[in-house]
């Protein structure tokens, strides 16, 4: 090609790619006022005449035969209150993948009312994409709302605003195997409740039936899970993993460097767990499920996966509450509402929200249809009902449960106060991660390096995220 | 003669410029060059809008990300802010040494050995094409389902590799499980992944090797070392120059297998490696300013790596 040729070409592709990153820098420049509309009309209801669409993520997956079934009535009997809001479903398994979640906020493609976690709430908010919901519900929209725990709320909260409902939650606890408790001689009626029991269990558990493969305990060191675990462990025993400003880091305490050492001690003293810690999230759990390990520590929803992944039965599972007992991680999910919504879109989004899950024995909370259809019924969350309406839940479940509840009695009898995840938890879990691997996969690891190292290095973190 | 005779490669040049069209004298040579190759252009089209919108639109917005940060929905210019973020994170000359580790572990085990795989195949007389298939099959599987079955290989419980050892009164291993050990599996699973590409471009190169040289060898009584050495190495050196660059700078960019293997991390991060710290600031921290601005980092010592590797190269050509 001749110069003038090229020329040409690169004017061409000059422009071109000028053109695009002016377009794709303007796109990004949306600004942060947020949907329209006085505060007096965001109060009141959706009028049932309004005629809105909007599209919702989460509708479980066709391999979930029952739960699907289940979302595709509900929205047909949402329709006929509201004849005119067309709900548009969009199905995913599992409701949120972290990755895929980042992506879609970045490029403003998630659905109008969409799932997040509680510790999404600040990435969603510094993506721009979450609208401030605080005028649209009152007791009028979400009949339900002065029965929801103020501290649940308070997690979807940010200066005071409201950006989320919550459909779910759960504190993390000990998830043990029965069946394993029995055999090896233990009284499954009577989970270990501080770390000196768990240790005691798991080494009773691996010296008896460690020929079959069994461990007494496992847990998790890498892909975050690790750090996630730490936190809960530490939480038990009463350290706070940050401090409560979000600014320091505060668990280089000796109550974690007790945790620490009685998992090293179970692991290479003991060798009460398995040489392969988990990894990623599923590897605990497919252990339990398949038989292989008396405890973890974990969630109450992790024992529907163990049932329905890996063929574990309600019977043999139970849970206790986290060791130590003095506070409980707590977790959870919820829905928010895209900025670009209009209003009527934010209104009608809560009312589908409503309807669906903050309504005492109406869709997730129809305890008589779920035990129809097979499902799980009696499980111990979510909790965040309180008053009145926790009682009526109790009851409703109570009354269809299918699983043995009992099982869960000395995890929910116990009162253990819960705390929320700390601020910027994906970076605390990472370095956490280090301190877990360490532990569980060096005979020789410094416990005070380890955990001074850490402290430094989320210190280092935190400092750069304010 | 000498005197009146045109050499003949001057009588090709004036040739040359007589039976060409001055472009000077018409003004109109690149216009008819470009409507003589519209066909082609127009094939190219579609090539150079993919490149424009996949890869050279994403560099220069990645360029540009590295210097903004977006809060609460509004994009604005931080300057250095981005970059010295990354650049005192804790983890950044772990996730960089690691990377070296990786790549240097690659560079033994998974440069080295394919080139001496093909240096056997191409010295098998029979059953050299059902070699070459069962050396290449790896290739065609799916990284992560390679990724997954070492994992399970590597298992110190259930796997493969320790029931093997065991079975011998071997020592056992930890592989993904020890912070030791961790990296070397995973650049084991990789070389056996990738290394079939790699064999057939050496194969290639060595089957033009003229058989001659190596009879000249023998009647000098060179031996197998010897003429590895003396004969192979040197005439395969464009193609080993190539691949070396070309794996260096792949294996600088390594993220599926220490994600599928080691969830990433790895223990106490041992197999953190830069790409992976670019998706955890992109996707596990939603910060993509920072993400993007270590991605001009590993750029940057790549660009760094790539010139100064290309002008050795180039000095060792002429000085060869």
């Amino acid at each position: 090609m001749s110069r003038i040729g090229y020329r040409r070409l690169v004017a061409v592709a000059l422009v071109t790619g000028i053109g695009l990153t002016g377009a794709a820098c303007s796109n990004s420049k949306k600004d942060d006022s947020g949907s329209k509309t006085s505060a007096a009309s965001a109060g009141t209801p959706l009028d049932p005449k309004t005629k809105v669409t909007i599209s919702a993520d989460c509708e479980p997956p066709t391999t979930e035969k029952a739960q699907r079934s289940e979302w595709i009535a509900d929205v047909a009997a949402f329709h006929k209150l509201y004849p005119n809001v067309t709900v548009k479903s969009k199905d995913a398994y599992p409701c949120e993948d972290p990755a895929k979640f980042t992506a879609q906020l970045q490029a403003g493609t998630e659905t109008n009312t969409f799932y997040t976690y509680y510790t999404d709430l600040q990435q969603v908010l510094d993506s721009g994409q979450a609208a401030d919901i605080s005028d649209y519900v009152n007791a009028k929209t979400v009949p339900n709302l002065a029965s929801i725990d103020p501290s649940v709320l308070n997690v979807l909260k940010d200066g005071g605003k409201l950006y989320g409902l919550p459909t779910s939650n759960y504190k993390m606890g000990l998830i043990y195997n029965r069946k394993i408790f029995k055999e090896a001689g233990l009284d499954p009626n009577s989970p270990p409740t501080t770390w000196d029991e768990v240790r005691q269990d798991a080494k009773v558990i691996s010296d008896k039936l460690g020929s079959k493969g069994i461990s007494g305990y496992m847990d998790n060191s890498a892909g975050n899970q690790g750090g996630w675990h730490l936190v809960s462990e530490m939480n038990g025993v009463g350290v706070r993993a940050v401090s409560e400003d979000g600014t320091k880091a505060t668990f280089n305490d000796p109550g974690t460097k007790q945790v620490l050492q009685t998992l090293h001690d179970m692991r290479w003293t003991d060798k009460s767990m398995p040489a392969t810690p988990g990894l990623v999230w599923g590897d605990v759990q497919k252990a339990m499920g398949t038989g292989k390990i008396g405890m973890y520590v974990g969630a109450p929803d992790d024992v529907t996966t163990e049932v329905q992944q890996y063929h574990a039965n309600y019977d043999d599972l139970g849970m206790g509450p986290i060791p130590g007992g003095k506070i409980a991680l707590m977790g959870g999910n919820d829905y928010m509402f895209k900025k670009s919504d209009s209003p009527d879109q934010i209104k009608a989004g809560i009312a589908w929200i409503n309807f669906e899950f903050l309504t005492v024995s109406k869709g997730q909370f129809n305890y008589p249809r779920k035990k129809a259809d097979g499902l799980p019924v009696g499980l111990p969350e979510p909790f965040f009902f309180t008053g009145t309406a926790q009682d009526q839940d109790n009851q409703g479940k109570a009354a269809s449960a299918t699983i043995p509840v009992d099982n869960f009695k000395a995890y929910s009898g116990v009162d253990v106060p819960v705390l929320a995840e700390p601020p910027n938890a994906q970076k605390v879990y990472t370095v956490l991660d280090t301190v877990m691997s360490g532990v569980l996969t060096n005979k020789n690891a410094d416990l005070d390096k380890l955990l001074s190292t850490a402290t430094d290095q989320v210190n280092q973190l935190l400092a750069a995220s304010s | 003669m000498a005197a009146t005779t045109v050499p003949e490669n001057t009588t090709k040049r004036h040739a040359g410029r007589q039976a060409g069209p001055d472009r000077r004298a018409t003004g109109r040579g690149p216009s008819r060059k470009v409507a003589a190759n519209l066909q082609a252009y127009g094939f190219l089209v579609g090539a150079v809008l993919c490149f424009l919108a996949f890869s050279w639109y994403p560099m220069v917005r990645e360029f540009i990300m590295s210097f903004q940060e977006k809060k609460r929905g509004v994009t604005s210019w931080v300057g250095m802010k981005n970059l010295d973020r990354v650049y005192h994170d804790p983890f950044f000359w772990t996730a960089w040494k690691n990377t070296a580790e990786y790549t240097g572990y690659a560079l033994v085990i998974g440069f080295a050995l394919p080139f001496f795989v093909a240096i056997i195949l191409n010295e098998l007389r029979h059953a050299q094409a059902y070699l070459r298939i069962l050396v290449y099959l790896p290739v065609m599987l799916p990284p992560v389902a390679g990724g997954l079955l070492f994992k399970y290989f590597y298992d110190p419980d259930y796997g493969l590799f320790d029931h093997i050892l065991k079975t011998l009164h071997l020592p056992q291993s930890q592989w993904l499980d020890s912070s030791h050990t961790a990296m070397i599996s995973v650049v084991l699973a990789a070389t056996w992944m990738s290394m079939g590409s790699a064999t057939l471009i050496y194969l290639a190169a060595l089957q033009n090797i003229p058989g001659e040289l190596y009879e000249a060898a023998d009647l000098d009584g060179a031996g197998l070392w010897s003429k590895i050495w003396h004969v192979t190495i040197p005439q395969t050196r464009m193609v080993l120059s190539l691949m070396l660059l070309l794996q260096i700078v792949a294996t600088m960019q390594e993220f599926t297998n220490v994600f599928v293997l080691a969830g990433g991390n790895g223990p106490e991060n041992s197999t953190m490696t830069v790409v992976y710290m670019i998706y955890q600031y992109g996707f596990r921290y939603n910060n993509l300013g920072s993400a993007a601005a270590l991605g001009l980092f590993l750029l940057l010592v790549l660009i760094a790596f790539s010139g100064v590797y290309t002008r050795l190269s180039r000095n060792s050509d002429q000085d060869g």
